[in-house]
């Protein structure tokens, strides 16, 4: 009697359930697959973004895979994902894991710290760029000769301040994440701990860092996959200078499609952005075991 | 491509009259403003909307809304190469025939404004606004005070670089990260030392031009100057758009700036008391030691362009004519610019500037805009967009020293006739 009703309810989902997708499919094949296929296509043809295009076969392929501007731009983008994935990570674990205690003073610090969630990339880079400037910003305005440095004049110094904006402003982010993740861990693992007089940073290197795996890799996702998308923040701080020491694959892609209107190369280097962002995500995945939804508590 | 429609119903297709895209930033804006504002009252059934954008953001912008077949119906620019894409794409109005209808409308322009608005014979744009020579501008408070002349000659330019920073004071603001700031530069410097014919080579797609000693020898010379530490510290992350490298001019961090007639009201309206005291000095760029170009040449913007979008409306481009006839550079306006320090590129104003209290900046940027020899396009603006791009992209590097004057050459020479 009741495996009977159980079916026919599942039947039921079955007829409606695929039609809940229907409005994320929709959006999804609007603004994912058709610019992909679009993408593709011009990657094949030469175009001004004015006038006619005209097919092209591999010509836009072969320039640009001989062209050295492209691997120095891939290089660039990779320096930027792996450093601020090396920045952002810890701080954001140790952020999150202090956030999870239910002190009250925590809870008014936590807000502060998601204060940069809360800013546009154009309005936080606006804003560093005019306080690092080396003629009108802070370091002049105060004295401080350390501050007033040559901060985006200067290849190093304006790549590692690019990490470190980027890292200011996702840290609150993934903080949040792992805030959440540490909750989640159950208390009676700590007692247990206690009990078997572990200290505080052994709780935290056996328990909770082991516990996060899963979040670690969820997190670690979204900011290298993130970072090959990063261009707003770049755009307004750097515009991918000086020189090209801070041109990212996405701004590479804008400056040769917008700005020197060749559409095709451009479209080359958007298709090698989506190749590489989905095998990065799918290497991840891997990395995480086959089934990273599994409950990892009883493997502790 | 399908692509391109997905936008909202851009201002190509609204039907409440024509739409006119300008850039922003006073004291110009007003200028243009005003004289959409005072056609539209005077002409109750034409009405023109305007849009105003940043100098930079517009460049890409007005490229991307017109090959997306959603142009407003007036298309402000710089003509010469961009316009040449428009042209060729044939998204802009052959106004050839309108103009031999309207010669009245042609023949109190200069002459000389036209050049940059002609694509291979026909005319595709009107001239208006001002000339906009690229000046040498210097602060005279700062070299009384450091006890220097200004400059006659590169060997002066080169004399002086070490006194000023001797002091403290960089001897050149620049706005390097906008990167046309430093073509300036290469622009005089070319002219200089090899004439004008030296960039008009590289116009014409002749094979290897950039190779020129002459050119070759600019290229050296202005690394020697950043090597000499004759730019501001940290030029190449100043942004000419915040204007930034003009405050260092007016608050005597930097002594000398090459920059855009235009900047003139600019210091005007943001320097204090800085210009109305006096304390702003002006040339045209020195001669070069032994070099062949003609010291009256200069550079920059030969006028601004109104073209009309092929995609408009036949209404709309009736509107658009009208302000070309009644609108653009009417008494106002042509009052206004010169208030703003700018010389209209109108016949006849003479009496015009003598009269206003800027009467010496005006009458000087008229001399040089009207007794050149050569008034060259910007090059950023001469050459189509593809080659423009590199240029700009190698320039900075040259600046960064990091590509030799060789490379540089290689490089563009790679790009010549795209």
């Amino acid at each position: 009697m009741s495996t009977s009703t159980t079916h026919q309810r599942g039947r039921g989902q079955r007829g409606f359930l695929p039609w809940l997708a229907a409005p994320a499919l929709v959006f999804f094949v609007g603004f994912a697959v058709i610019p992909v296929v679009g993408v593709l296509a011009l990657s094949f043809t030469t175009w001004d973004g004015i006038g006619a295009i005209q097919p092209s076969g591999l010509t836009s392929w072969r320039a640009m895979l001989s062209d050295p501007g492209l691997l120095h731009a891939i290089w660039i983008t990779f320096l930027v994902m792996i450093a601020s994935w090396a920045v952002q990570t810890p701080l954001s674990i140790l952020l999150g894991t202090f956030l999870a205690g239910h002190q009250r003073y925590r809870g008014v610090l936590a807000v502060v710290y998601f204060i940069p969630l809360l800013l546009s990339s154009a309005a936080i880079a606006i804003t560093y760029k005019a306080l690092l400037d080396p003629n009108f910003g802070l370091g002049a305005g105060l004295g401080i000769d350390f501050l007033s440095q040559d901060w985006l004049g200067r290849p190093t110094l304006a790549f590692s301040l690019v990490v470190f904006v980027v890292s200011w402003q996702f840290i609150p982010f993934h903080s949040l994440i792992y805030q959440g993740a540490v909750r989640q861990i159950p208390q009676s693992m700590y007692e247990a701990a206690q009990l078997d007089g572990a200290g505080r940073a052994r709780q935290f290197f056996s328990i909770t860092l082991p516990q996060l795996k899963y979040t670690i890799i969820t997190s670690s996702t979204l900011m290298i996959v993130g970072s090959l998308t990063f261009f707003d923040l770049i755009f307004v701080l750097t515009e991918g200078g000086p020189g090209d020491a801070t041109r990212v694959l996405a701004l590479d892609m804008y400056k040769r499609g917008f700005q020197a209107s060749l559409m095709g190369p451009a479209s080359v280097i958007a298709v090698i952005l989506v190749l590489v962002g989905l095998a990065l995500a799918l290497l991840l995945r891997r990395l995480g075991g086959r089934d990273a939804s599994q409950s990892q508590i009883e493997g502790a | 491509m399908a692509l391109a429609a997905c936008g909202s119903s851009g201002p190509g297709s609204s039907s409440g009259g024509a739409t006119y895209w300008f850039l922003n930033g006073q004291p110009q804006e007003g200028v243009r403003t005003g004289a959409v504002d005072r056609f539209n009252k005077a002409n109750p059934n034409e009405k023109i909307t305007f849009t105003t954008f940043q100098n930079d953001a517009y460049k890409t912008k007005i490229k991307t809304a017109i090959g997306a077949g959603q142009a407003p119906t007036i298309i402000w620019g710089w003509g010469g190469g961009t316009l040449r894409t428009y042209a060729k794409a044939g998204q802009v109005e052959d106004l050839t025939s309108w103009f031999d209808q309207n010669s009245k409308v042609k023949d109190k322009l200069f002459p000389s404004t036209f050049g940059a608005a002609t694509i291979d014979g026909k005319i595709y744009a009107m001239p208006c606004e001002t000339f906009q020579p690229i000046v040498l501008y210097y602060n005279k408070k700062v070299f009384s005070d450091v006890g220097v002349q200004p400059p006659q000659s590169w060997g002066d330019i080169m004399d002086l670089v070490p006194k000023f920073n001797a002091k403290g004071i960089a001897p050149f603001s620049l706005g390097g990260q906008s990167r046309w700031t430093n073509m300036m530069w290469l622009e005089f410097l070319f002219d200089r030392i090899g004439g004008s014919e030296v960039f008009q080579a590289v116009f014409d797609g002749e094979k290897d031009a950039w190779s020129n000693p002459a050119a070759i020898d600019a290229l050296t010379k202005v690394q020697d100057l950043v090597k000499a530490k004759g730019f501001i510290e940290g030029f190449s992350s100043i942004t000419a758009d915040s204007n930034a490298d003009q405050a260092l001019l007016y608050t005597g961090k930097a002594a000398m700036m090459l920059h855009g007639s235009w900047s003139y009201g600019i210091q005007q309206s943001d320097g204090g008391d800085f210009v109305s005291s006096g304390s702003l000095g002006y040339m045209n760029f020195p001669p070069v030691d032994g070099g062949k170009g003609d010291p009256s040449d200069t550079v920059g913007n030969p006028a601004q362009y109104l073209s009309i979008s092929s995609k408009a409306s036949d209404d709309q481009k009736k509107i658009a004519k009208d302000f070309f006839t009644k609108g653009v550079l009417d008494d106002e306006e042509v009052k206004q610019w010169i208030g703003t320090g700018g010389v209209p590129i109108l016949k006849g104003t003479q009496d015009l500037l003598a009269k206003d209290k800027n009467a010496d900046f005006l009458t000087f940027t008229y001399d040089i805009a009207s007794k050149a020899k050569t008034f060259a396009q910007s090059w950023d603006q001469a050459l189509t967009p593809t080659p423009a791009e590199t240029l700009l992209d190698n320039i900075v590097k040259l600046f960064q020293l990091s590509i030799s004057p060789q490379q540089f050459a290689d490089n563009m020479n790679a790009v010549i006739g795209q």
